[in-house]
């Protein structure tokens, strides 16, 4: 299965990504109206250490554990893409406990969100891949697996 | 302030209607020219730091950005312009010599420009790339002046050493210290992947490049950094630098600051000492001394490898290159004085050195007349941006061309010319690991072969049109090209008639 990868040694900590992924999963069709002035809820971010930046988002594993311990059922695996159901959801923050990844975060709500690869979104494609100015985040398929 | 004080050159335009406030511009402006006020909620710039790179401007998410030429002036004056009288408040400040990087920007004549190509009409047939075959493959070296054979009468097919190229086109020297470690990953594996050939400058070559040995020219020049035996041995062609088209008769001086890690092992240099080259090379002062190290040079080698003299584009360039084919060399490389450098005093590169059409043409014309035009090939280089310049220099006697400037603008360079900064924010011009890693290599390789591919099928089209299917029937054809708004005596050098004629 494809996914998204980051290649930690290109990255820039320039956080486009978060932007690009904010603005995809807005819904809206002009960036400025979606984020200008709005504190932003990526489904990416960009870690960052003294010499390091590295965005991460879900690793979409093979054994997922936020699946396995959520409560309501909200999150759930359709085709490998670990999706969610925010209907569902109850905000008991169990996925946000134990995923290793800290991919899962509320947004604005409080009701969980999480990478679902821009797949039904406008984007189409993972919009932090399409956006990064140095081919850092990519979205391909890799033999090894989770 | 006060009489110190110079308004900024550029001004930075933001669209507050656009800005997000993402701080990708803050972020990525090595020189802080933006911040972000928490009071005010919005983007602040300093436009005083601002060197114009575009780089906030090209990563920009919403195009809130441009930079725009301040129009902060001084009374205008045709003799004291500007440029001038800020240069001479730097001076008054700071009692140093200027310093500019990349090559000569001043309006002097680009005769490039003043030359126009031949085309098939009526009487002789123009041939279609597409369709039919053409050659832009050529060797470089030394060529035989006659048939030889042996005793049975069977042809000598020995020759002198050659490098051979998939078009006419090589990437010119650019040291490992004054570019990065990925723009050079960028031109190595890009002249690897196009057949053609990448020249490591006078940096040495990083042991993680000796894999594309077969497509480096592995450069001497007179600080002698980085030369060992391993690495005459490990190019396709070694090349002895003369001198640079954009700084004819001075050295060169790579700060301390840039003789970091890997750059000062290369160099073969303590780290963070200065890399001085000296002007000349202090063991030529004559032809027969250059004679010397380039038969020293093919000893080391074997005689395996062909040796090019490079040199700037100066008074009396005819004269000289008949020394140098006289010398041994097999390839001269001749540099004109549009040709970029990472850092030059201001006034050397903007006053010094002729223009390469010029050169060139004189070079092949007295060569020929000679009767040595065949022992040496001719590459020339110093602002060669297009593949019309390729296709007019080639029917002006080169072989090949050398380019620079324009491979960096392919890897991201927007000629802000302040590469002396080290600062520079598309990861080409500096050491600083978090802006080296801007150049993704990958990107930078694929750009590269982009732009070649591009322009190799532009000089075929080029060629298509004059009727000319090869490399070889283009090269010195002069009566493929005709001057416009030229006089007499530029006409005579150039050696070509006029539009009309």
């Amino acid at each position: 299965m494809k996914r998204v990868y980051v290649n930690e040694q290109w990255c820039l900590g320039c956080h486009l990504c978060e932007y690009n992924c904010a603005f995809a999963n807005s819904g809206m069709t002009d960036m400025v109206l979606a984020l200008k002035g709005k504190p932003i809820y990526p489904r990416i971010h960009v870690e960052e250490g003294e010499k390091i930046t590295y965005a991460v988002s879900c690793r979409h594993c093979e054994d997922p554990l936020c699946v396995k311990s959520c409560i309501a059922g909200a999150l759930f695996r359709q085709d490998g893409v670990i999706r969610i159901d925010r209907k569902k959801c109850v905000g008991c923050f169990t996925c946000v406990l134990v995923c290793p990844y800290g991919a899962l975060a509320p947004n604005e709500d409080g009701v969980m969100q999480k990478c679902e690869l821009c797949l039904e979104n406008s984007s189409g494609a993972p919009a932090c891949v399409q956006g990064c100015p140095n081919r850092a985040i990519v979205y391909e398929e890799r033999e090894e697996s989770q | 302030m006060g009489i110190d004080f110079i308004y900024p050159e550029f001004e930075v335009v933001r669209n507050e209607n656009r800005c997000i406030a993402c701080r990708v511009c803050e972020r990525q402006c090595s020189n802080e020219v933006h911040s972000f006020s928490a009071e005010r909620g919005i983007m602040m710039s300093d436009e005083t730091k601002c060197v114009n790179c575009q780089r906030c401007v090209s990563l920009c998410p919403t195009r809130a950005l441009k930079i725009v030429k301040s129009n902060c002036t001084l009374r205008e004056n045709a003799n004291w312009q500007n440029d001038t009288i800020r240069e001479i408040y730097k001076q008054a400040q700071s009692g140093g010599v200027l310093l500019s990087s990349m090559g000569n920007p001043k309006p002097f004549p680009v005769y490039w420009d003043k030359i126009l190509i031949n085309a098939s009409q009526v009487t002789n047939p123009s041939i279609d790339p597409l369709r039919e075959p053409m050659e832009t493959h050529v060797t470089l070296g030394k060529k035989p002046d006659r048939v030889r054979r042996d005793e049975q009468g069977n042809i000598l097919r020995e020759l002198p050493p050659q490098i051979s190229l998939s078009m006419p086109v090589m990437f010119s020297a650019m040291s490992y210290g004054s570019i990065s470690y990925n723009a050079h990953a960028s031109l190595a594996r890009a002249a690897t992947e196009l057949g053609i050939l990448y020249n490591t400058g006078e940096g040495g070559l990083h042991e993680d490049f000796y894999k594309y040995g077969a497509n480096t020219i592995v450069q001497v020049a007179s600080g002698r950094f980085g030369v060992h035996e391993d690495y005459l041995e490990a190019g396709a062609a070694i090349e002895i630098k003369m001198g640079q088209g954009a700084k004819p008769g001075i050295g060169g001086h790579l700060p301390g600051a840039k003789i970091v890690g890997d750059v000062s092992k290369t160099r073969m240099i303590p780290e963070g000492s200065d890399a001085i080259s000296p002007a000349p090379h202090h063991d030529i002062y004559s032809i027969e001394d250059l004679r010397q190290l380039v038969y020293s040079l093919k000893e080391a080698t074997e005689y395996q490898k062909p040796v090019i003299v490079k040199v700037a584009a100066v008074h009396n360039i005819a004269a000289i290159a008949s020394g140098i084919a006289r010398s041994g060399a097999d390839i001269i490389a001749i540099d004109g004085f549009r040709g970029g450098t990472g850092a030059a005093p201001t006034r050397i590169r903007d006053n010094v050195g002729i223009p390469i059409e010029l050169a060139l043409a004189a070079v092949d014309q007295r060569l020929r007349d000679e009767g040595i035009r065949n022992s040496v090939s001719l590459v020339a280089g110093g602002s060669i941006r297009s593949a019309s310049d390729v296709v007019k220099a080639i029917a002006l006697g080169a072989d090949a061309c050398y380019i620079a400037t324009a491979a960096l603008l392919a890897l991201g360079c927007h000629l802000c010319r302040t590469c002396q900064s080290g600062k520079c924010n598309w990861g080409i011009a500096t050491q600083q690991p978090e802006l080296v890693r801007r150049l993704n290599p990958e990107t930078g390789c694929e750009r590269l072969v982009n732009l070649m591919t591009a322009w190799r099928r532009e000089i075929m089209e080029l060629m298509g049109g004059m009727g000319i299917n090869s490399i070889e029937a283009l090269r010195g054809n002069r009566m493929m090209l005709r001057g416009v708004g030229l006089n007499q005596k530029e006409l005579d050098i150039l050696g070509i008639s006029h539009a009309g004629e």
